[in-house]
């Protein structure tokens, strides 16, 4: 669906905007590089990426990409599983080279000749010499046309290399690389990029000290996955402009995906995605899912099936029951009117996520900065428990809120300030009111300091008077007068101040945060379904295998093979008999024991003239297939051959312990 | 008075080479009279061994670059097949004896070939009648060729029957090399380091044009002063000494104090090279970086170094699954009953005992162990219940591309792979805070 293909540049805008950034500092240090170049050391970035593997290949894709447009033409990735040895090294090494070269240029004749005559010898002197053949054509063409493309980069540009996974790489391929090139740096110009998962310590476990001080290293760190998450999220889900929204559940479900086992953004992403699909498939109301304008349009297109289906969803039911009667009728029978009332619920619930937004940003600010952090330090965590339930009614909520009723001033009024700017920033005429409130009570606090101030002046110039009086006694009741005031006086002030604005806020909240469960129509935007997700997304091969196998009709939806569970039915697959026999044995099973138990479940419902033909000799047929079934289960790695006892096999899953 | 001698070559163009090479005048004439005169048959093969920078490379190039006599200088690291170094030795031979006509490179894949494709680059050549020295760079690395690559090369003159001299250069000693038969013993030279006061002269040698020799020779005796106890790698000295010199000018160049206050001199360099000695020479940061934070004289507090950041994100599992496999490798499988069921048996072992056999463990490094009992641990260690997903078992590929875990035995081996862990207890301890 389109929706999904504006997901997806959505997201890869993303993803390569943050790219930019993390890598902007990166390509200016790469033109300095090129002063250094007339060392023997050969200019490495050490990036440290995280441990999201799964991540790096998009991550080099767009870093090769922006360094072609704005660095250099010549870049070649490697990987290490490409190459084991120095040899496959430096050819993959230049066969990404001068492909991209020919990319580059317009190919001709004689290139092609050039490139095949050089793959016979490939070492790092054809590299060079191929490398000073491409700079001196390039330098000749400069004039004629390719002005605009070579102004971009350099008159001679470096080589980049970079090194997907360094991890992975063997040590003896890295050194040589090394020591080689560092030979050939005056000539060609080099640049290395190590890509490392773990930690940099990595580089000097891997090389000694004799080749690491051969490269002049220079460290960038990514932004962790964790804030590349939480701006992804941010991004998708918390703007208004997004028509799809997910479920607490479901949420909470990707989530845990991410920080228990993966880190991947990429999954993340993917998670979502198929959590769009499945939305737009299993819901047939998903077609409102769109942009506000559209989907007004074809609420007015709606047949008289959807109509009936919006009938049905319970959110709609519960809405219709708050209604007078005859507007209940009209609602339940009259198309035309559901439609509008569908318009302007939808409307509503348009309204209601941008508010929603706004106030959860607010509050955000609130109790990201309270001690112990009582509703999560991340936004995402917030937004989890909004959606839950009524976030009110929480006893973190409540903690929080006492909490904030605590804080001191300045705290207090930087917050008021970003809040101001956070729905400032937002065009919506409804928060006109609590911006003008919010300001209000900023200029509060100012006055309040101003006071602050004046009195302080004027305690001071009481001083001053006091200083004059000898009276001890005098000075003493004067003293603790002015000390009574002040605390009662300043202090109350300042705190009737802060309840105000913590309850206002409260208000706020309890106003706009209402779960969107409780709202019409939720069903559309919403996904909820978090156990097909899990389904989907926690793959487990072993409990599938051991479900298919003890209970076929599962996958097979075969009426024979529905069975309870204890015995053994003989209609099920010869592999799941044997498999379920051999569950209920040891370590070693003894085939000749397996075999007499197969052919008695297989022969058992065939009646009394089969087992007088068979009493003693087991049939060909079962034979046959009963070796069938354990080969299978063989092939599946439930079993191997053992070579303690002839006739035995071992069983290898956990029954056997 | 000039120390080399030798009646076949002119003395001015002995006093020059006596100058480029400093400290090693008594094996250069060693070196020369072994050559010989020019058209004189020398020994057939010359091997020079001695540690990393004792100049073996600099002193043979300087040689025959200044005596201009032939030679073909070849890198045995960076030609590393047998047949890339025979041809890249031909290709230099062309190149150097007929600059006029340029022949395509011939395939020269077995050494049978080489010895014919060098008879006739050698006949074509003007030059006969004088010795060619072929010089093998980083030659143990000959030892990871075809067998009869480095026997060969030591009898090049008797196979080719040509004037030529193959010389080797090597770090490791001839003993380690020696080949099992066909063997011809070559001239072995020993290179010994450099004593400190050679370190001094030579590093005073290229004093930059600007200030005094005198001044100059002062800065390295510093810089040495510092660093010698822990680095007598000449080229490493070097570029510390270039690196550092900016400061230690700085209050010449302010003008507060003269070339020949050597005094305050020191006391301005000598913190300042003992930092540089923490970070620059261990290549925690970078002597682009160090220029950097000199020019900007800022704490290098802000700029940490490559050890600093130690400190490794995992996700939630993957976390439990280094410290299952952590233990899995150093605990024996006798103990897993008693550390991880609930109702284990009577648990009191003297504890001298554990302490003892823990400590052994630990320096015999990781065992291997199945992946069933990692999953077995795994599920002991973490509260919650987790389902065997897909997720927990590609988790563990994952850990096994970081290095994190080794896989143990062949990778096809698809029931029971076992693995081991490859990190250290200050790692697991990090990880497990």
């Amino acid at each position: 669906q389109k929706i999904q293909e504006d997901l997806n540049k959505q997201l890869f805008d993303n993803l390569v905007n943050f790219l930019r950034r993390s890598h902007s500092e990166f390509q200016d240090n790469t033109a300095e590089w090129t002063c250094r170049m007339k060392s023997r050391e050969i200019p490495t970035a050490a990036l440290i990426l995280g441990v999201n593997v799964t991540d790096h290949d998009l991550t080099f894709r767009s870093l090769s990409e922006v360094l072609l447009n704005n660095v250099t033409p010549y870049v070649a990735l490697l990987e290490a599983k490409d190459c084991p040895g120095i040899k496959n090294l430096i050819q993959k090494l230049m066969g990404q080279l001068m492909n991209c070269y020919i990319d580059v240029d317009s190919l001709e004749d004689e290139d092609s000749v050039q490139v095949s005559q050089n793959r016979i010898r490939c070492s790092m002197t054809s590299l060079v010499n191929w490398y000073e053949n491409v700079i001196k054509k390039t330098d000749s063409e400069t004039p004629s046309k390719k002005k605009p493309s070579s102004s971009r980069h350099w008159q001679s540009p470096p080589v980049v290399v970079v090194f997907k996974d360094l991890e992975s790489f063997t040590t003896k391929v890295l050194q040589d690389f090394i020591v080689i090139s560092s030979q050939h740096i005056r000539e060609l110009p080099l640049v290395l990029i190590f890509g490392i998962a773990t930690s940099p310590m990595i580089i000097h476990s891997l090389l000694p000290h004799s080749v690491s001080s051969l490269l002049c290293i220079e460290l960038f760190q990514s932004l962790s996955c964790k804030e590349h998450l939480s701006t992804i999220i941010d991004k998708l889900l918390l703007t208004p402009q997004f028509p799809f929204k997910l479920g607490e559940k479901v949420l909470q479900v990707l989530l845990n995906i991410f920080l228990y086992h993966d880190f991947s953004v990429q999954n993340f992403i993917k998670g979502f995605q198929l959590c769009v699909v499945e939305h737009f498939y299993c819901q047939p109301l998903s077609v409102l899912c769109c942009q506000l304008a559209d989907s007004k349009k074809r609420v007015n297109s709606l047949s008289h099936d959807q109509c009936e289906n919006i009938r049905r969803l319970p959110s709609f039911r519960r809405y219709v029951e708050r209604q007078a009667s005859e507007k209940q009728v009209a609602l339940l029978t009259a198309d035309n009117f559901l439609k509008e009332t569908i318009q302007k619920l939808l409307e509503e619930l348009h309204v209601y996520h941008e508010n929603y937004v706004l106030v959860l940003r607010c509050l955000h600010v609130f109790t990201s900065s309270l001690p112990k952090y009582p509703l999560g330090k991340q936004i995402r965590e917030l937004h989890c428990a909004c959606l839950e339930n009524q976030v009110w009614e929480t006893e973190e909520y409540e903690s929080s809120l006492q909490l904030a009723r605590m804080l001191n001033k300045s705290d207090l009024v930087t917050m008021l300030q970003q809040c101001v700017e956070i729905f400032v920033s937002s065009s919506g005429k409804e928060f006109d009111k609590t911006v003008e409130k919010l300001e209000k009570f900023l200029t509060q606090f100012q006055k309040l300091e101003a006071e602050a101030f004046q009195e302080q002046d004027v305690s001071v110039s009481s001083q001053k008077e006091l200083q004059k009086k000898t009276d001890l006694y005098h000075l003493q009741k004067t003293l603790l007068e002015l000390k009574e005031s002040r605390r009662s006086k300043k202090l109350t002030k300042f705190e009737m101040l802060r309840f105000e604005v913590v309850d206002y806020i409260d208000s706020l909240v309890r106003n706009y945060l209402v779960p969107a469960d409780h709202k019409t129509l939720h069903e559309i935007v919403y996904f909820n379904t978090a156990s097909v997700l899990r389904g989907h997304l926690n793959a487990a091969p072993r409990i599938a295998l051991h479900t298919a196998l003890n209970n076929p009709y599962c996958y097979l939806k075969n009426q024979a093979l529905k069975s309870d569970g204890g015995n053994i039915s003989n209609k099920a697959p010869d592999i799941c008999i044997a498999y379920k026999l051999h569950l209920e044995c040891g370590r070693l099973i003894n085939l000749v024991d397996w075999l007499e138990a197969f052919s008695t479940v297989v022969t058992a419902a065939e009646g009394p003239n089969a087992d007088a033909a068979s009493s003693d000799q087991v049939d060909d047929i079962i034979h046959a297939r009963f070796i069938r079934a354990v080969s299978e289960l063989e092939l599946l790695g439930f079993i191997k051959p053992s070579k303690q006892k002839t006739d035995h096999v071992a069983r290898l899953t956990w029954g056997g312990c | 008075m000039p120390v080399l001698e030798h009646p076949a070559y002119p003395a001015a163009t002995l006093l020059r080479l006596e100058n480029l090479v400093p400290c090693r005048e008594s094996q250069v004439s060693m070196l020369l009279s072994i050559f010989g005169e020019r058209q004189q048959f020398s020994f057939p093969s010359i091997f020079i061994y001695g540690h990393t920078s004792s100049g073996k490379t600099y002193v043979i190039q300087t040689l025959l670059n200044t005596l201009q006599l032939p030679h073909v200088f070849v890198n045995c690291v960076e030609y590393f097949t047998s047949r890339l170094l025979l041809e890249e030795i031909l290709i230099q031979l062309q190149s150097c004896s007929s600059e006029t006509e340029q022949t395509s490179p011939v395939p020269c894949d077995t050494f049978n070939d080489f010895v014919r494709l060098f008879k006739q680059a050698v006949a074509s050549r003007e030059l006969q009648d004088q010795t060619l020295y072929i010089v093998l760079d980083r030659a143990e690395q000959l030892r990871e060729m075809e067998a009869n690559i480095l026997p060969a090369f030591l009898r090049l003159q008797e196979l080719t029957d040509r004037n030529v001299t193959v010389i080797l250069l090597s770090e490791i000693v001839w003993e380690l090399f020696r080949p099992t038969t066909g063997c011809f013993e070559p001239f072995t030279l020993y290179f010994p380091d450099y004593s400190i006061g050679h370190l001094q002269k030579i590093l005073s040698q290229n004093h930059p044009p600007e200030y005094s020799a005198d001044f100059y020779a002062a800065y390295i005796n510093i810089l040495l002063g510092v660093f010698y106890m822990v680095c007598r790698d000449l080229k490493e000295l070097q570029h510390l000494a270039v690196l550092n010199f900016s400061k230690y000018c700085e209050p010449v160049v302010r003008g507060e104090a003269n070339e020949r206050d050597t005094r305050k001199l020191w006391k301005n360099i000598e913190p300042h090279l003992k930092k540089a000695m923490q970070t620059v020479y261990l290549r925690e940061i970078s002597s682009s970086q160090w220029e950097r934070l000199q020019r900007d004289d800022g704490e290098p507090g802000q700029l940490k170094g490559l050890s600093a950041h130690t400190h490794v994100e995992l996700p939630y599992y993957s976390k439990f699954l280094l410290i299952a496999a952590y233990l899995a490798s150093y605990n024996p499988v006798r103990t897993d009953k008693r550390f991880f069921l609930k109702h284990h048996g009577k648990i009191r072992k003297t504890n001298f005992m554990k302490k003892h056999e823990k400590t052994s463990n630990h320096l015999l490094g990781p065992k291997p162990f199945p992946l069933d009992r990692l999953l077995a641990i795994l599920y002991s260690i973490v509260d919650n219940r987790i389902a065997p997903t897909a997720n927990i078992f590609s988790q563990i590929t994952s850990l096994v591309t970081l290095q994190l875990l080794a896989i143990v035995g062949h990778n096809d081996q698809l029931d029971g792979p076992r693995y081991k862990c490859a990190v250290s207890l200050d790692f697991i301890r990090a990880v497990a805070r």
